[in-house]
């Protein structure tokens, strides 16, 4: 298993607990502060958990980019790694932050968040892109 | 892999490249009010990275992996699972102009669709879900 793949697979792993942990607090009674983080804990899930654990089994399991470089430019795939887990992090802080007590501040960490993420998406899209062929 | 699973593959990180862009513009519009309109695109960013991304990326990556037969057809009868590609992108593209052109309508024929396609993949795959040896 290669190294990214471990990483993205581990790192899957924990913001499945993370989400699971903001289910719990969304699901106390009378903690208004949590009610306001389906949207967190839903990309906890969707991005966080699922969409990493997708991509770190592709980048090992797809067909070859070429012999000698068999998954393609390794950069661009740490480059989704780190843009993900910053952007995603960025928005679990922010996102409920700003729902709470709107500032200008915290909105704009949500745009960072939300190139970050989209950065991220794109670096994964296009990592995986050329290795979907026929052998 | 084989040739469907190429097809399902891009269409699914086609679909997830959009998807993507979708969901940074929504999320910057919450913290950056650029148009209230953006916010009728959230059905397209669900739809597109469920049933676009994620759905059509397992459905692609079972049909290439799923233990295969010995003989002339090792992947079964592939027709049923090239219409599963077919209906189902027809489906989200459907739902996708259901939303953007508010047709109730065609949202009901795209999820129709990708029932029928879904179905369809499953039919043609179901006997390959069986032990290796």
């Amino acid at each position: 298993m290669p190294k990214l793949t471990r990483w993205l697979v581990k790192a899957s792993l924990i913001y499945l607990v993370l989400a699971l942990c903001a289910g719990i607090g969304m699901a106390v009674p009378q903690a208004a502060f949590f009610a306001k983080n389906f949207p967190v804990y839903l990309h906890l899930l969707t991005f966080g958990w699922l969409t990493q654990l997708i991509f770190g089994v592709a980048w090992w399991m797809f067909p070859k980019y070429t012999q000698a470089q068999p998954r393609g430019p390794v950069r661009l795939g740490w480059a989704g790694f780190s843009l993900l887990n910053a952007g995603l992090a960025l928005r679990a802080i922010f996102e409920p932050l700003n729902a709470e007590m709107p500032a200008a501040l915290f909105g704009w960490m949500l745009v960072a968040a939300a190139l970050l993420q989209w950065l991220a998406g794109l670096a994964f899209v296009v990592s995986l892109w050329p290795r979907t062929k026929e052998k | 892999m084989p040739r469907l699973s190429v097809y399902f593959t891009r269409m699914a990180l086609a679909n997830l490249a959009v998807a993507f862009s979708l969901g940074g513009l929504l999320l910057a519009n919450k913290g950056v009010l650029i148009s209230p309109y953006i916010w009728k695109l959230l059905p397209l960013h669900v739809e597109m990275t469920l049933a676009g991304g994620l759905v059509q990326l397992a459905v692609g990556v079972a049909f290439w992996i799923l233990p295969r037969f010995s003989g002339a057809a090792p992947r079964g009868d592939e027709r049923l699972s090239w219409a599963a590609l077919v209906l189902l992108n027809a489906g989200i593209g459907a739902a996708v102009l259901a939303v953007l052109f508010t047709a109730p309508w065609l949202a009901l024929a795209g999820r129709v669709m990708e029932a029928a396609g879904l179905a369809a993949f499953a039919l043609g795959n179901w006997k390959r879900v069986k032990p290796m040896f």
